[in-house]
């Protein structure tokens, strides 16, 4: 996937940086803009129909977002399904941090709120929603915080971003964009409800 | 944190509201079906009682355990240590077992500390009350369930009012709490007849009364020590009823706190000697909700020790981890 894929608006850099210094670069202070809030805004709407397509309605669908930027994420796609299918959509949160396998070697870190919608997840269909999908290893946690809630009769992942180099077998069923980077590049997504800002920038 | 929880004082303010809001996620967990978290899997925890403790050991054991830690529990009772087995050779057998975390209860004051910097073992120490010096988890627990009916269940206690009543003298709660609630800013009133006020009282960071009619009109909280009579080799005051007259809690005197006020008590109580029935069971009272809280602050405290015992080396990074870290795992 290319940036010519998404339309950019005119005046709005989107294109990504063929190598450093390339003359595509738009002048950002942490790095690379990839996505701005207009990108994000389609890719999320066209994953919201993406998801209603495949599950032929919203019947029985609830959406989970990881901690702590795929939760804004979530409910955005949550609010969009319910505008598209006009019944409303369950949407909660979901904090992976003592499901980790990282405690040895990063520390201890702050826990968020774990909200599951008032009816659970027991037969539903779970879509996870988390901003970059990386390594894997914070979705596996979040299969095994799911599997401590109730058991949902199908799980599928939906991310924002899609940078490769996974350390386990899993893919996403709904990606917003592939974006090829190497290991030591940092992919960083602002969403407004935690940082002011919907984009998404690479750097490094 | 740091690499041990020997005092209250090793918490700074940041350190103790990150371990109370830890332990508000964490009590909301407990409320499901499914209890158990995997996250000290595989870890060992060793519950090392030199004195008879049943509400602490058990808590700290249900902590551990719903961490999925292994806990294995150590009472003097029936121990080598009644066959004359010193702290030392106790604590090296425990390191030999490969204990990642010692939770440590003991008759002398100071013995947590001096098994945390022997260099006996490797593993984390938790002072879970050493002679009358301190109980910092207790204190934790008491500044949990605080904040949870006075501050909203958030943030600090700054300009509350708590009143600690009672046996101040053999009391390892008492300084506890006077250390860590003084850290969240409220400000503590200790009232106790003058022979069970410890020396150099006076330089604790608090107010001390000899009158609790005086100290308890408008307070937030009230705390009743329990008298420790087991401690008590000497003659501290002339009666139990005249204890009871000047310085327990009855109806009358629980009525003088501020509308919401809630009264508190660690536990084991001597009802009907500073706490009557009445009181203890009444609409004030928080006395159950505080063994509850206690396993909260407790797993958060379990997993901020055995997580930042092998971390990264710098204790700011976890609190401070953004998308950055999040998403490149």
């Amino acid at each position: 996937m290319t940036a010519a894929d998404i339309p950019a608006p005119t005046g709005r850099p989107t294109a990504i940086p063929e190598g450093p210094g390339g003359s595509a670069t738009p002048p950002h202070p942490d790095g690379a803009r990839v996505l701005d809030s207009d990108d994000i805004s389609r890719i999320l709407g066209r994953i919201s129909h993406e998801i209603l397509e495949r599950a032929h309605g919203a019947q029985d669908i609830v959406i989970l977002g990881i901690q702590t930027r795929g939760v804004p994420l979530a409910r955005r796609i949550a609010e969009r399904m319910t505008d598209i299918e006009g019944l409303p959509v369950p949407v909660g949160s979901l904090d992976i941090t003592m499901y980790r396998d990282d405690l040895s070697l990063r520390g201890a870190r702050p826990l968020h709120a774990t909200d599951v919608p008032v009816d659970g997840i027991d037969g539903r269909l779970v879509v996870l929603v988390d901003d970059v999908l990386f390594s894997g290893r914070t979705i596996r946690a979040a299969l095994d915080a799911l599997s401590d809630l109730g058991r949902p009769r199908a799980v599928q992942l939906a991310v924002l971003v899609d940078r490769g180099h996974r350390e386990l077998p899993l893919r996403a069923d709904y990606v917003g964009k592939n974006i090829p980077t190497s290991r030591d590049q940092a992919v960083r997504v602002r969403v407004q409800e935690v940082d002011g800002a919907d984009e998404v920038v690479v750097s490094g | 944190m740091s690499t041990h929880l020997l005092s209250a004082a090793d918490l700074s303010r940041d350190e103790a509201i990150a371990v109370l809001d830890t332990a508000a996620e964490l009590a909301r967990i407990s409320g499901r079906a499914v209890k158990k978290l995997p996250t000290l899997r595989g870890r060992t925890v060793v519950n090392l009682f030199f004195e008879d403790s049943t509400r602490t050991r058990i808590s700290f054991e249900a902590a551990a355990k719903r961490l999925s830690a292994d806990v294995i529990t150590f009472s003097a009772k029936g121990s080598s240590v009644s066959k004359g087995e010193s702290l030392k050779d106790t604590a090296l057998t425990l390191e030999a077992m490969g204990a990642d975390a010692v939770i440590v209860r003991h008759g002398a004051s100071g013995a947590a500390h001096r098994l945390a910097h022997s260099g006996w073992i490797d593993g984390v120490v938790v002072n879970a009350g050493d002679g009358t010096h301190e109980h910092p988890t207790q204190a934790l627990l008491d500044a949990f369930t605080l904040r949870h009916h006075l501050s909203g269940g958030e943030g600090a206690l700054d300009g509350r009012r708590v009143v600690i009543v009672g046996d101040v003298l053999h009391s390892r709660v008492a300084r506890s709490n006077v250390l860590l609630l003084r850290t969240l800013g409220a400000d503590v009133t200790l009232v106790a007849p003058p022979t069970l006020l410890p020396v150099g009282v006076e330089s604790w960071p608090c107010e001390i009364s000899y009158d609790l009619d005086a100290a308890l009109p408008g307070a937030d909280a009230v705390m009743m020590l329990r008298v420790q009579a087991e401690r008590m080799n000497a003659a501290y005051f002339p009666s139990t009823n005249e204890y009871s007259r000047r310085y327990g809690l009855d109806v009358r005197r629980a009525n003088l706190l501020a509308d919401e006020g809630i009264v508190m008590h660690p536990g084991p109580m001597n009802r009907g000697m500073e706490i009557t029935a009445e009181v203890a069971d009444g609409p004030r009272s928080v006395i159950v909700e505080q063994v509850t809280n206690g396993v909260h602050v407790r797993m958060a405290v379990l997993y901020r020790l055995l997580g930042a015992a092998e971390g990264s080396g710098d204790p700011a990074e976890p609190a401070l981890s953004g998308s950055l870290e999040e998403a490149a795992s």
